[in-house]
C-alpha cells in the first residue's frame, strides 16, 4: 500500500490557476480489481483478447441508451470554459485533468468509430484508435474524476464530465478492467447489505452501544431501533455513520431529532446502507439492484416515510433516481411504482433528506435548542458536490444550500461562509468523491482537496473558523484524512447533525 | 460564365441538401436517444416553463459561459450576436420584395460584420495566448475559425473595398430558389465568399458546429428538477420493472 512520496501543495492566500504540467498525474492509477471481485458483480474477470471491439461495441450501446453521452460527444467546441474549473486540475496542473481534455479521451475514440470526420480525417479532428495506450490513459484519468459536476455548471452546453466518466468506467468494467475499491464495495453491499461489510449482529451491537452511550451522556433513553415493523420512518444512512468518526455523531443527532419530535423510526439490517456505488461506475443495473434493497425493506417494514441520512452521492441517487429506479417517490402510474407509493404517506416528500425533516420540525417549533452549547465553535459549511449540483431540498431551487445553513444557524451562534466562488453551486469537491476514496489514490485526494483547503484557510485565518460542517460521509472521511496534510486538525470536520446533537433539548 | 453559374448552383444545392439532411439525421438521433435518468445541473427550474426560461437565458445570453470566463463570453457573444445580424441582413438576397424588418436591419447587419470578425479574432487569439486553450485546440478548431473569419473578411471586402455586382448576385440567388440558374458574376472575392459558405454548410452536421442543436438536447439544461413528483422512465429501463 506504500504509495510514492509526493509533496502537498502549498496553500496560497488567493486562488491561482496553475500552469499546465503535462503528465504530472499520469502515474496515478487505482488498484485493478482482481477477477474474483469483478466476477462477483457480473463483470468479466480480466482484459482478454478482442477487448477493443467489445469496448467499441459497448460505447455504441451506451450512445444509444444515454442522450447525455450522445449529445456531449458532439457538442463540445473546445472553448475552454471548463478548463480551470476542476479541482483535480487546480491541484495538479495536469492538463488531462481539465474537463474538456478528460472528455476528449473518449471523444477521440468516439470520433474514430462513430463519425464521418473521424473515420476519414482522424488527424484533423483528433480521432484516435482505441489502443492499449489510450486505455491506459482512460484508466488513469477517468479515475481522476470525482463526478462532481462542477464543470457542467460552467459549460455553455451543460456538458457534464461525470456522464462521460461514468460511461468510460462502464465500458472498462464491461471488458474486464474494474476498479478494486468501488467494485469490492458493490460486492459487499450485495453480500452483506452495506459498504463497510458490517454483518447484522455487529450492527445490532453497535446500536445497543449507542443507546447506552447516549443514555450516559444525556440521561435520556434515546432509541436506535432496527428492523421494527410498523415504524413510521425508515432511515437509510451511509454505513460509515455506524462506525466512523465523526460520522457517528450525526447518527446520534438523527436519533435525538426523532426522539424529540416523537417520530417512530427504524433502521433496516437489509438496507443498512444509503450509499450506492453503482452511480460511480455508471452501471444502471447495479444502481437499480442496490436501490431495490431499500424498496424491499420499506415494503417489508411497512413504513410511511423514507428518510436519508447525511450522504452526498446517496442523496443524489435517492432524490434524483430512486423514483425512476425503484418507484420511491410520487406520481408513478405503473403497478410497480403504485405498490410502494400507495403505502407511503403522500403528505411527505419521498424520499426526505434528514435535513429537510429537521428543518421542517424547526420551522414548526417542534424542536428546542440550547445554541450556546455550540459556542465553542465557529462554523463554516462545505456544500457537498452531489447535494449541491445534482439534487435539491425543500420546495425551492437552491433549497439544498439554504436548509443546512439554516439548521446550523438554528443550533449555533457563530457561522461564516467560505468565499462565494467556492460554495453553493460553485462548491469544490472534497477531493475524494466519485469512488476515489481509497488509499491507492492518496496523492490525487490530497492534491484535489487544494481548492477547498485554500477557501477553508481563508475563513480559519480571517474569522477563526474551527469547524467545517458537511452532510456527506465521503466528505467527512476524506477531510479527516486530508486535513492534517495541510496543517489542520482532523477534528475540524463534522456533520450538521453533530451540531444538532450537541444543542438539542431532549 | 454559364459553367460557373451551373457549378455554383450545383454546389449550393448539394450543400443545402447535406446541411438539412445531415442536421435532421443528427437531431433525430438526439431526439430518439432516451435520457433514462434525471440529471439537470441544480439548482434547476422545477417546471417546464422554468426550463424554457433557463434555456432562453442560455441561448440568448450564454449564461453559463458568462459565469465561467468573461473574455470568452465577450468574444463568443459578440461573434454570435453579430453573426445573427449579418445573417438577417443577408435575407434580402433571397426575397423580393424585402420585408420591412430586413430593411431595418441592413445598417446594423453591415457594421455587425466588423464585430463578428473582431469576436472571431478574439476567440482565435485565446487559442494561442492561453496555454490551457492552446493545449486543447485541434487543427479542426483552428480551421473552423479560419473558415468563419475568411467568410467574414471576404464579405466585408465586397461591401467596403471592392464592390461586386450585388444585383446579379441577388438574381442568381432568387433563381436558385426557383430552379432557374441565372448568371453569376465572376468576381473572385464573391466566389471565395460563396464557396466558403457552402463549405461551412457541408461541414456543419459532421463537426463541432453541432453545438447549436446539441444545446437544446442537453439533459443537464433541458430537464425540470421534479424527480420526486413524477416517475421518469426510459423505455429500456421500464422493461426491468416487469422482470
Amino acid at each position: 500500500m506504500a504509495a510514492a512520496k509526493f509533496e502537498t501543495p502549498a496553500l496560497k492566500p488567493y486562488p491561482v490557476i496553475p500552469l499546465i504540467a503535462e503528465g504530472a498525474m499520469a502515474h496515478s492509477k487505482p488498484f485493478v480489481a482482481p477477477a474474483k471481485i469483478q466476477e462477483a458483480v457480473g463483470f468479466p474477470g480480466e482484459l482478454t483478447e478482442g477487448w477493443e471491439q467489445r469496448a467499441v461495441a459497448k460505447m455504441g450501446e451506451l450512445l444509444d441508451k444515454y442522450r447525455s453521452l450522445r449529445v456531449y460527444m458532439d457538442a463540445c467546441v473546445h472553448c475552454g470554459a471548463c478548463s480551470d474549473k476542476c479541482h483535480y486540475f487546480l491541484g495538479t496542473g495536469d492538463p488531462k485533468n481539465m474537463p474538456v481534455a478528460r472528455q476528449d479521451l473518449m471523444r477521440g475514440v468516439y470520433r474514430r468509430y462513430f463519425t464521418f470526420a473521424g473515420k476519414h480525417f482522424p488527424k484533423l479532428v483528433g480521432a484516435v484508435d482505441l489502443t492499449k495506450e489510450v486505455l491506459d490513459d482512460w484508466w488513469s484519468y477517468y479515475n481522476q474524476c470525482s463526478e462532481c459536476r462542477r464543470c457542467s455548471v460552467f459549460c455553455p452546453y451543460g456538458i457534464d464530465t461525470a456522464e462521460v466518466t461514468m460511461a468510460a468506467r462502464e465500458i472498462m468494467d464491461s471488458v474486464g478492467l474494474g476498479q478494486k475499491y468501488a467494485n469490492e464495495i458493490i460486492g459487499k453491499v450485495h453480500r452483506i447489505g452495506n459498504n463497510l461489510g458490517i454483518p447484522e449482529p455487529a450492527l445490532a451491537d453497535t446500536l445497543a452501544g449507542l443507546e447506552e452511550d447516549t443514555k450516559d451522556d444525556t440521561g435520556v433513553d434515546v432509541r436506535f431501533p432496527m428492523d421494527e415493523k410498523g415504524a413510521e420512518v425508515l432511515l437509510v444512512t451511509p454505513s460509515a455513520d455506524f462506525f466512523s468518526e465523526p460520522h457517528v455523531e450525526s447518527l446520534i443527532g438523527y436519533a435525538k431529532v426523532f426522539h424529540a419530535a416523537g417520530i417512530s423510526w427504524t433502521l433496516s439490517s437489509k438496507a443498512s446502507e444509503a450509499g450506492n456505488f453503482g452511480l460511480f461506475i455508471g452501471n444502471y443495473e447495479q444502481l437499480r439492484t442496490i436501490a431495490l434493497r431499500i424498496r424491499e425493506a420499506a415494503l417489508e417494514l411497512g413504513v410511511k416515510r423514507i428518510v436519508v441520512g447525511e450522504c452526498g452521492h446517496a442523496w443524489r441517487v435517492a432524490y434524483s433516481f430512486w423514483n425512476t429506479l425503484v418507484g420511491i417517490g410520487a406520481g408513478g402510474k405503473d403497478p410497480f411504482a403504485i405498490e410502494l407509493q400507495n403505502q407511503l404517506d403522500p403528505r411527505h416528500k419521498q424520499p426526505t433528506h434528514i435535513c429537510e425533516l429537521t428543518y421542517d420540525l424547526i420551522q414548526r417549533g417542534a424542536l428546542k435548542f440550547d445554541k450556546e452549547k455550540n459556542d465553542d465553535r465557529i462554523i463554516t459549511f462545505h456544500d457537498s458536490c452531489n447535494v449541491a449540483r445534482a439534487s435539491r431540498m425543500g420546495d425551492m431551487p437552491g433549497g439544498q444550500f439554504v436548509i443546512p445553513r439554516e439548521i446550523i444557524k438554528a443550533v449555533a451562534n457563530n457561522f461564516h461562509d467560505m468565499a462565494p466562488g467556492t460554495i453553493c453551486e460553485s462548491t469544490f469537491c472534497c477531493g475524494g468523491g466519485g469512488g476515489l476514496l481509497t488509499d491507492d489514490l492518496m496523492e490525487l485526494r490530497v492534491k484535489g482537496a487544494l481548492p477547498r483547503m485554500e477557501a477553508l484557510k481563508n475563513v480559519v485565518d480571517g474569522h477563526g473558523v474551527n469547524f467545517m460542517a458537511t452532510i456527506c460521509a465521503i466528505c467527512k472521511a476524506q477531510f479527516s484524512k486530508v486535513l492534517p496534510y495541510y496543517g489542520f486538525d482532523m477534528s475540524l470536520v463534522g456533520g450538521v447533525h453533530q451540531l444538532v446533537s450537541k444543542a438539542i433539548r431532549l | 460564365m454559364q459553367a460557373l453559374a451551373i457549378g455554383y448552383a450545383l454546389l449550393f444545392y448539394a450543400a443545402t441538401a447535406l446541411f438539412v439532411v445531415g442536421v435532421a439525421v443528427k437531431i433525430r438521433g438526439y431526439a430518439r436517444t432516451p435520457a433514462p435518468l434525471k440529471i439537470p445541473t441544480t439548482p434547476a427550474p422545477t417546471t417546464t416553463s422554468g426550463v424554457a426560461l433557463r434555456m432562453t437565458r442560455e441561448v440568448v445570453f450564454f449564461e453559463s459561459l458568462f459565469k465561467s470566463n468573461k473574455w470568452t463570453w465577450i468574444f463568443g457573444w459578440m461573434f454570435h450576436g453579430a453573426l445573427l445580424l449579418v445573417l438577417l441582413r443577408h435575407v434580402r438576397y433571397f426575397q423580393e420584395p424585402v420585408w420591412t424588418p430586413i430593411v431595418f436591419v441592413q445598417f446594423f447587419g453591415t457594421y455587425a460584420g466588423f464585430a463578428m470578425v473582431a469576436g472571431l479574432a478574439g476567440l482565435w487569439a485565446r487559442r494561442f495566448l492561453v496555454a490551457r486553450v492552446r493545449y486543447i485546440s485541434t487543427p479542426s478548431d483552428h480551421l473552423h475559425l479560419a473558415l468563419l473569419l475568411a467568410i467574414g473578411l471576404s464579405g466585408l471586402a465586397m461591401r467596403f473595398v471592392a464592390h461586386t455586382d450585388i444585383v446579379a448576385v441577388k438574381a442568381f440567388m432568387l433563381g436558385l430558389m426557383r430552379f432557374s440558374i441565372q448568371p453569376l458574376p465572376a468576381d473572385p472575392v464573391l466566389l471565395v465568399h460563396l464557396g466558403l459558405v457552402a463549405l461551412l454548410m457541408i461541414v456543419f452536421p459532421i463537426s463541432k458546429l453541432l453545438h447549436a442543436p446539441g444545446l437544446f438536447f442537453s439533459p443537464t439544461r433541458n430537464q425540470a428538477d421534479d424527480p420526486r413528483e413524477a416517475r421518469h422512465l426510459a423505455a429500456w429501463a421500464a422493461a426491468m420493472d416487469k422482470k
